[in-house]
């Protein structure tokens, strides 16, 4: 489907709407469920829509407004950083397995976390401060980034396979690093720790909505306005050369930008694994598109970590399971079952 | 075929009436044809050269005062033993390498001064090993070519549409439109290629070895519809070559290159002597007339090589 009008014009695939449609519809309803079900008790639909949409009231409007939909309103903003900054890096690098929590990205925010637990004197880790955890994730994810960067940069220009490299090697030195710290620390930091590395969305609040949404305001726009260089940078260099795209500048910016929202939603969620590798995979095959597609990356982030929270609070409850080990145990298997799936039917990884 | 037409048209749509878009010979779209030749048409054709390049990679220097003067508006072939530094040649033609002195000049003006965007409206590329994304589908794969007209606000326009259906007429790949890549044959997927090349409607047209890993028959088929490229279209096309045979059966004009430098150039029936074959390529050898086109044939003389000076 192709509109124009005058020097306008979009290309509207009915299958990418389809996607993105069905994508947000479904990531609302798991939303509505998730603020429907709780320890304190079980609301209705009407009662949380009715919080929502400002016809609510009494004990529901404080359940829904103050307890459960900043928790739900995280899961999506991190969902849509994780979504993203795995799409970019992934496409940039022309490498499935350039996830920010497999080259080294995330590791460095758990450094930086572990530090700021042990020597930073945080009492609740992560839960319910916001001050020196996110802090020391922010600043570890992007120093490691840093330091890949300066490691794989040779000749004028980041490779992907060489870029791949070097973050893995950083990840390997950097969980030893974060490994030793974690023994050196007593049981009760240690298990601070822990809940932070696994990733969880515990006790998140209206701090956490207003940091990562303004993060997401300045870090998106350019992401997207970058959409051309993005889709041609999952082409050769000579191809995307030859088409007009300074593809230098452009990966860097990407990547920088990808850093970033990496470093971002670990600050805030701690290390939840998988969605930044598994989202852009799904995302991909969910819109039969070639190239790895922004907007429905971001969506399946989105989806994929609410659908895990909400699994965590409600499949053992009242025991709560963080996020990070649901996304791991029902998001694998799901782009396992992907793959064999398009394998056969004869449509290709 | 595609190439079968073009020649046929080749009389009435010639150079000077303000070219062709890349619209020709195709009947299905011949509605298309006309809007792309009135909007797409190769103006006219674009002159290249090179003055004084050094080429490099890292210490290790390839060429050095390298001039190169490429005809407008006609197919030149760059020919040459291995390492001999035709590749990097074009590469440099193409902006892919910087050179670390002298320039290229394509339409009279430094391509260094021109942004990304413009030179992609003014030449086109076909890498030697050209990759895209798995699973991308011809039609698609074509429409990238469009990237340089395209802009945020205007991803795309009925232009776009009538020239790619256009380009996919031209390299007879048309009713492959919705198939993936993957799923056609050498041959077929270099002409994809080639579409691609063709929907971003250059002047200037590079080709670095678009022969390589074809079978003699797919060869042919991708030289004739290069060579009508310079013949109808009055585009300029450059293109690296191995066979010297096809040199100079399907180039107006040859540029012979030995350690980096140019040995030869001109008209392949004026420079391509035994002598040059022995001097470019240490090859002995016979140069007749082919029997089929009149142009002149390479017959290596067999036995071992002498040794190299």
């Amino acid at each position: 489907m192709k509109l124009s009008v005058g020097p306008f014009g979009i290309m509207l695939r009915p299958r990418v709407l389809a996607a993105n449609g069905g994508l947000v519809l479904v990531g609302f309803a798991m939303m509505v469920l998730s603020l429907c079900l709780g320890t304190y008790s079980n609301l209705s639909v009407d009662q949380v829509l009715g919080a929502l949409f400002g016809y609510g009231s009494g004990d529901s409007n404080l359940v829904v407004r103050e307890l459960r939909l900043p928790r739900a309103l995280t899961a999506v903003l991190v969902g849509v950083a994780f979504g993203l900054a795995g799409a970019v890096f992934q496409a940039v690098t022309r490498n499935p397995l350039a996830s920010p929590d497999l080259i080294g990205i995330s590791a460095g925010a758990g450094t930086g976390a572990i530090t700021a637990i042990l020597f930073g004197g945080v009492t609740a880790a992560g839960a319910g401060s916001y001050g020196g955890v996110p802090f020391g994730a922010l600043c570890g994810a992007l120093a490691a980034a840093t330091a890949i960067y300066l490691f794989a940069y040779r000749g004028g220009a980041i490779t992907g396979y060489r870029f791949v490299l070097v973050g893995l090697a950083m990840q390997g030195a950097l969980i030893a690093l974060n490994r030793w710290m974690l023994a050196k620390a007593d049981i009760d930091q240690a298990s601070r720790v822990m809940v932070w590395l696994t990733g969880s969305l515990n006790g998140r609040d209206y701090t956490h909505v207003k940091w990562v949404g303004l993060g997401l305001l300045v870090l998106v726009p350019p992401v997207l306005a970058l959409g051309r260089a993005y889709q041609l940078l999952q082409f050769d260099d000579d191809t995307a050369r030859g088409l007009g795209i300074g593809i230098g500048r452009a990966r860097i910016v990407l990547l920088v930008l990808a850093t970033c929202l990496a470093a971002m939603a670990c600050a805030s969620a701690g290390l939840i694994g998988f969605v930044a590798l598994g989202a852009p995979q799904v995302a991909r095959r969910l819109t039969g598109r070639a190239e790895i597609p922004l907007v429905a990356s971001a969506l399946t982030g989105a989806v994929l970590i609410v659908a895990a929270d909400l699994l965590g609070r409600t499949l053992f409850s009242p025991t709560e399971l963080p996020v990070g080990i649901v996304t791991g145990v029902v998001g694998a298997p799901y782009l396992m079952w992907l793959l064999a799936r398009t394998n056969r039917v004869g449509k290709g990884g | 075929m595609a190439s079968e037409t073009a020649t046929e048209q080749a009389g009435s749509d010639r150079v000077g009436t303000g070219g062709v878009g890349v619209g020709v010979g195709s009947d299905s779209a011949a509605t298309d044809h006309v809007a792309a030749k009135a909007d797409r048409a190769v103006a006219r054709p674009l002159s290249l050269s090179a003055h004084e390049l050094t080429l490099a990679y890292g210490s290790r220097t390839v060429s050095a005062g390298l001039d190169l003067e490429i005809p407008a508006g006609k197919v030149t072939a760059l020919v040459g033993p291995n390492a001999c530094g035709k590749s990097t040649a074009l590469r440099a033609l193409a902006r892919l390498l910087k050179p670390q002195a002298g320039a290229v000049h394509l339409d009279g003006a430094d391509v260094s001064t021109l942004s990304a965007r413009e030179f992609a409206l003014k030449l086109g590329l076909l890498p030697q090993t050209p990759t895209a994304p798995d699973g991308i589908t011809v039609r698609d794969l074509a429409a990238r070519g469009r990237t340089p007209h395209q802009r945020w606000w205007r991803q795309w326009s009925r232009d776009d549409d009538a020239v790619v259906d256009a380009a996919l007429e031209a390299t007879g790949t048309a009713a492959l439109a919705d198939r993936r890549i993957e799923e056609l044959s050498g041959g077929q997927r270099q002409r994809v290629w080639i579409a691609m090349a063709l929907a971003q409607n250059a002047p200037v047209l590079l080709l670095d070895e678009p022969t390589t890993y074809l079978d003699l028959a797919y060869q042919v088929d991708v030289l004739e519809l290069v060579a009508d490229l310079g013949r109808t279209d009055a585009r300029t096309v450059v293109m690296v070559l191995h066979e010297l045979n096809h040199a100079c059966r399907y180039a107006d004009h040859l540029i012979a290159m030995r350690d980096g430098a140019v040995v030869a150039a001109g008209p392949p029936a004026e420079v391509v002597t035994a002598e040059l074959v022995e001097e470019v390529f240490r090859l002995k050898s016979k140069v007749i007339e082919c029997p089929v086109a009149g142009v002149p044939l390479v017959v290596p003389l067999g036995g071992r090589r002498p040794a190299t000076a």
